[in-house]
């Protein structure tokens, strides 16, 4: 799965996107972010409070419950800011 | 039309080419963001705008299909810049042209406010003090939730 992380997330996380292979039982965004928070300070850190996070899948804006497939684009980020 | 682009663009070249030779339309409406700068503790010496190439444009094309199926318009464009900007440049244009100003006007505020919420871009901004991300404001947010239907 392709993950994608935008504004202060890239600079907690420290990398703008990463390839990785998931474990089976992460089926939806809010899974996925649960997962990564065990990954290191910088992951804790930006995904703490999911209430502060957007999530889009294959470039679409989706719920946290949305079914996620392998092969899927995840992208997190904050609030846009645009216009 | 949408485009996203680092460059700037010449509002009334854009107006002329979107509108030339449609003689229906009545009236065009034209909204132009640009980089604030609030004086004094509130200054900032430049604004960085991310966004997520492909999501992006997809999201606006969108926005722009929405506007153009709640009004009856006779064009439309949306351009909006990323990259590094200073304070005076012009960050987005959107332009709804229709036979009508009712149109026009509404499609204009409706794609300006849905822009604002959906389209993914995040601005950064420097200040003397460094780098901070701006924050969403619950205005944009309520703003756009005016034009929920049901």
């Amino acid at each position: 799965m392709r993950l994608l992380y935008f504004a202060w997330l890239k600079t907690k996380i420290g990398k703008a996107e990463e390839t990785l292979e998931l474990p089976a039982d992460i089926v939806t965004p809010a899974a996925l972010v649960d997962w990564l928070k065990t990954r290191g300070p910088g992951f804790a850190d930006a995904l703490k409070d999911r209430r502060t996070l957007r999530v889009a899948v294959n470039r679409r804006h989706v719920d946290w419950d949305f079914a996620l497939k392998p092969g899927d684009e995840v992208a997190l980020f904050p609030p846009v800011t645009g216009g | 039309m949408i485009r996203v682009q680092r460059e700037d663009f010449d509002v009334g070249a854009e107006i002329e080419r979107l509108a030339r030779d449609k003689t229906t339309i009545g009236g065009v409406v034209t909204f132009v963001g640009t980089v604030r700068s609030a004086g004094g503790a509130d200054a900032i010496t430049a604004m960085t705008l991310d966004h997520y190439p492909g999501m992006t444009e997809d999201e606006l094309a969108a926005i722009e299909a929405e506007a153009n199926k709640r009004w009856k318009l006779e064009a439309s464009l949306i351009v909006h810049r990323y990259g590094r900007l200073l304070p005076g440049e012009r960050i987005v244009l959107v332009v709804t042209a229709a036979a009508h100003r009712a149109a026009a006007f509404a499609a204009n505020e409706f794609l300006v406010d849905w822009l604002k919420t959906k389209a993914p871009f995040w601005k950064q901004e420097e200040t003397p003090q460094g780098a901070r991300w701006v924050e969403a404001q619950d205005s944009d947010d309520q703003a756009a939730k005016r034009w929920a239907k049901g």
